[in-house]
This record gives C-alpha cells, structure tokens and sequence, in this order.
C-alpha cells in the first residue's frame, strides 16, 4: 500500500510523569489533541506504526552508536525507566520484524541504515504510545536517530532518511503510519531544565509547516545547542518526517510551552491524501 | 580525561543489573575495571554529582546515577548548579558545543 499517515508529537517524560503537576487546562488541551491525533491515526487504518525516536542511552551507547537504526523484532518492551516516575506501566508491545525487514532492506538501497533485533523502549517511544496505541495493539516498528551522543548526522541526512522511508513504505503491501518524535527546544536533565524558547520553537516548526528544507536543515549543531538546548537536537524526528511528507501540507494542532514538562509541547500532522 | 569510560560506567550502571549488583556488592572492584582517573573515581564515589556534569557526563546519563545515589530532582538539578558555580563550565562532551 503506502504510507497512511504521517504526524510528529513531543515526548517528554514529564507528560505522564508530572502530569499532576501542570496547569490543568494546558494539560488537558495537549491530551485532548494527542487524542485528535489517535482517532487520524486510527482513522487511517494502518497494519504498523513506525516511530521516529531520539532514544536516550537505552539501547545505544557510544561503544557502537547507529547514526540510524530501524527495530526489527516481533515484540518490545517497556518503559526501561521506573514505573512511578514516567506513570506508564511496564507493558509488551507488538512488532513486525519481517515487515521491519523489507523496510530495512528497501531503505539501505538509499541510506546506510543499521538494525537491531532487540530494542527496549524508553519514554521516548513509551510516552507517544501511551497516548496514540494506549491498548498496545498495533504493531510498531522503532526507528531511532542519534541526537544524544554528538557527533550527530546532519540534518539533511535525517530528510534523506525520511524520503528513503517513505519509499521503503511506499513499496510495501501494508498500510503504514509515520510519527516522529522529540524536543523542540529543551534542557532536559540540566541545570536549565524547564528552560523553553518559545520564539524558536514557534519559528522551527513555522518551517515544518511550509516545508522549508534550507530553513529546517540550515541550523548548526552549534546553533541549536546556543537557542534551543541539548534537547534541540532532537528536531532531526520532526525533519524526518518534514522528508518522508515531502510536498504535502502539514499543519501544527497544538503547540503551548508547558515548563513542568520540560518542553514546548507539540502536535502535528501531514496531510498525505491531499497530494 | 576518560568521559567516554566515565560515561560508561555510568550507563552499564543504568542498564545492566550484574554490574549494578557489582557496584552494590564491591564497588572498589567495579571501579578497577575501567580507565578512570583518580578525580573521576573520586567523583563517582563521593558522588559528586556537580563536578560529574562539569566533567561531562551526559544529563540523560547522569540524573539516573543520581536517583541511585539517593538524589530527589530537584536536588539532582541543584547539585548540578553549584557543581558549575563551584567548578566552571562544562569542561567535554555535549554540554561543552560551542563553535558554530
């Protein structure tokens, strides 16, 4: 079939974790539009789901660190963090690992994409799923760019990963959903943590939505680590996605900064069957 | 200065329950096995959690030795404050970026 559909939220594990500890009306106004997210989702009718992640040292060490890495296992689990902390129950997750490799193998035919046939999910992936797949029964297939451990790739290598997934998808009989997920600005476990810049965040995905590839992949790491945080680099996910919609609309349901999450929350999607 | 194997104790401490039951069990023992220097064992031992950021230890890394090290959030951010105050700035690593 194709790729059904193509979104990007935030993952932040204070969403969950410190949910009690926000302001109520914000907070409630993010779930309500994770939940527009999951009935498009649903609504697209989707065989998988591919997620998008920046993973923070759950399975990836500099020891061996995968630029890219696709997960190519029939079951996950997660979250590797406490339980109480990210308010997320341990739980087993479906996947599809012949799916995930014909996927593997379509896209090294573009990128120089790694595989892993064990994977453990941290919030990163736990906390979209919580909100879109809550009854973990949809098949998911992890994708993971390293933001955390620099030297990282370069963005307009996360668009190319992007176009080199949508054409893996594309040519694969299952209907396929796409969500990528990160920061925009943010200084998660630092000093400044709770730390938002709302004008870059506002003027990133300003660029997401109109598909500004020279914007979107004119930022150094240097630049993005200055205004937007170590966090920051973890717009790869979004541009990701930005590659793999290419030429359709997107449009930003949500976006508001809430500091007790530690970042500017966000909800988009691309509208694929308007091309 | 060994960020990488300081990083890695760090993360095999997160992740791999034979080696935090090593650190429960002998720690001195643990330590010998990677190639650290005498102010980075000193670091992880005390802890000093302040001068483990300034060394470089990633946050995504570092605030779960501290949360096995007994530190609430807001403790573990604190410390990280006054390890910069008291130490200067990020010295390696991620937190260290500064050329465009």
């Amino acid at each position: 079939m194709s790729l059904v559909f193509a979104g990007v939220c935030s993952h932040a594990p204070g969403i969950t974790g410190r949910y009690a500890r926000a302001d109520k009306s914000l907070r409630e106004s993010l779930y309500a539009h994770m939940d527009i997210m999951r009935q498009r989702l649903e609504a697209s009718r989707p065989d998988a789901l591919i997620v998008v992640a920046a993973e923070h040292f759950a399975n990836f060490f500099m020891d061996n660190m995968p630029a890219y890495c696709l997960g190519m296992a029939d079951s996950y689990e997660g979250p590797v963090e406490d339980e109480e902390w990210l308010a997320i129950s341990k739980a087993k997750v479906p996947g599809n690992a012949g799916l995930a490799e014909r996927l593997v193998r379509a896209a090294l035919e573009d990128v120089d994409l790694s595989y892993a046939q064990e994977w453990k999910f941290d919030h990163g992936v736990m906390v979209p799923l919580h909100f879109l797949t809550p009854r973990y029964d949809l098949p998911v297939i992890p994708a993971n760019i390293n933001c955390q451990g620099p030297p990282l790739t370069p963005l307009s290598r996360s668009w190319t990963f992007g176009k080199a997934l949508r054409k893996a998808c594309d040519a694969q009989p299952e209907r396929i959903a796409l969500v990528g997920t990160g920061g925009l600005s943010h200084w998660p476990c630092t000093p400044e943590s709770g730390r938002i810049n709302e004008a870059w965040d506002r003027e990133f995905l300003d660029r997401w939505v109109r598909g500004d590839y020279q914007g979107m992949t004119g930022y150094s790491d240097a630049e993005t680590y200055r205004d937007a945080g170590q966090g920051g680099f973890e717009i790869r996910t979004f541009v990701c996605v930005a590659g793999a919609t290419a030429g359709c609309p997107r449009e930003v349901l949500f976006y508001a900064p809430i500091p007790i999450f530690a970042v500017g929350c966000t909800v988009g999607i691309a509208q694929l069957d308007a091309v | 200065m060994s960020l990488y194997y300081l990083q890695k104790i760090i993360y095999q401490l997160n992740r791999d329950e034979h080696v935090r039951q090593r650190y429960e069990d002998d720690f001195e023992g643990l330590l010998v096995g990677y190639p650290l220097e005498e102010e980075e064992k000193a670091a992880l031992r005390k802890p000093d959690i302040g001068l483990l950021y300034v060394m470089g230890v990633n946050g995504q890394l570092l605030m779960h030795y501290a949360a096995l090290r007994g530190y609430e959030w807001n403790e573990y951010l604190q410390s990280m404050r006054d390890g910069v105050a008291k130490y200067g700035s990020v010295r390696r690593g991620a937190g260290a970026l500064s050329e465009p």
